[in-house]
């Protein structure tokens, strides 16, 4: 049956084929979510922490096949799908946080001992809003509240007390 | 400026070319390595080349250990690693592996040749490097799936069939983006230095040309 053995030989190939180009279009989407991720990585950093870690598939460095490839890119669409969910849900938070904060500055006295960090409005840096009473318990009893921003991040340098012990 | 054309001027010799198994290199296309040869011994850096290191590290900042892998060159290397089924957070890319230790010791501390140059270039340019003892290479490197049974490195256990391996004619020398074959790693007593590039796909040519020059050049000049 030389007919049908060249037609199984054939077949044969073709999934070979059909395999490989599917390899390759994996490793192009993991490429292209790597990418994403990468991108979303840095966007996240110092807003909040997304997962981003894809176990190795392997301990030493090999050809993945099919499976592998597939269960890599599916690792990655998962993570890259629940860091745009961390990240839209952290910009609701900043966004909120934004809206207390001007709503805090028009009234300090309606959101008394409220603290809000710039980190809390999605802005770096250190520093807070907090509203406090003028004057410590005098302003408690008199309702003079307001709010006080503080000076920020402590200046780079060493301490005077440092230089005094040299 | 090509390799041809510095090594008309003097500098240091046209990197060769390794070959990488035709198996895998339609699998993974754009993969390859190149290395260069010079007459080096290892030891101490001496003053320019740590001050380079020190201005290298001015040059170096936090940030840029978080956008790192957003740069086309790192993130070829991450996309690789993937590929080949190893985690890029865990077993790290020269590069990302080099920016952290930068933070964590506030510097990139001389470790020596040919060490700092691999981490001058390295730094510079985002390609990955490695140094062998040139005399303990039989022939040309290339890229090649270990065979079973093979081992990497006389006293070393059996690699699993099919890891990605660097290999000179007669055996493998390092893992790909791994450990290096005892006998092929330069030693105090090593006299001529091999510097080898990986290229993946998305790293261009003329970086992994730059890479090489940058680290021959280091290591000829001290």
């Amino acid at each position: 049956m030389p007919a049908l053995l060249r037609g199984e030989e054939l077949a044969g190939v073709g999934v070979g084929l059909d395999e490989r180009a599917a390899r390759l279009q994996l490793r192009d989407q993991i490429a292209r979510l790597e990418a994403e991720l990468a991108s979303l990585f840095g966007e996240a950093f110092g807003h909040t922490e997304i997962r981003h870690r894809v176990d190795a598939r392997s301990a030493e460095p090999r050809v993945l096949g099919l499976g592998e490839l597939e269960a890599v890119r599916d690792s990655l669409a998962d993570r890259v799908a629940e860091a745009r969910i961390e990240l839209a849900e952290r910009a609701r938070v900043e966004t909120d946080n934004r809206e207390l904060l001007r709503r805090m500055l028009a009234a300090p006295a309606d959101f008394k001992w409220v603290r809000i960090s710039r980190a809390d409005v999605g802005e770096p840096g250190c520093g807070a809003w907090h509203s406090r009473p003028r004057l410590g318990p005098i302003g408690m009893l008199m309702g003079w509240w307001r709010v006080k921003v503080s000076s920020g991040c402590p200046l780079a340098g060493r301490l005077a007390a440092v230089e005094h012990e040299a | 400026m090509s390799g041809a054309a510095a090594e008309r001027m003097g500098w240091v010799p046209a990197p060769r070319q390794g070959w990488v198994a035709p198996h895998i290199a339609s699998e993974l296309p754009g993969l390859g390595i190149a290395w260069v040869e010079v007459d080096a011994k290892p030891g101490r850096s001496p003053e320019p080349v740590r001050r380079r290191l020190r201005d290298l590290s001015d040059r170096t900042y936090g940030s840029q250990a978080i956008r790192v892998r957003e740069r086309p060159i790192p993130w070829a290397y991450r996309v690789f690693y993937r590929q080949i089924g190893l985690d890029p957070d865990r077993t790290r890319t020269p590069i990302e592996q080099l920016t952290l230790d930068r933070l964590h010791d506030g510097g990139f501390r001389s470790r020596g040749l040919p060490a700092d140059a691999l981490t001058m270039a390295i730094v510079e340019t985002g390609v990955a490097l490695r140094a062998f003892d040139a005399e303990s290479i039989e022939g040309g490197l290339c890229i090649r799936d270990s065979a079973p049974g093979e081992k990497l490195g006389e006293q070393e256990i059996e690699m699993a069939h099919g890891t990605l391996t660097i290999a000179d004619e007669r055996k493998p020398i390092a893992l790909l983006f791994g450990r290096t074959a005892a006998g092929n790693a330069v030693e105090r007593a090593s006299r001529r230095i091999a510097v080898a590039a990986v290229q993946v796909k998305g790293v261009p040519q003329i970086a992994v040309e730059e890479a090489l020059w940058m680290a021959a050049a280091t290591l000829e000049s001290a």
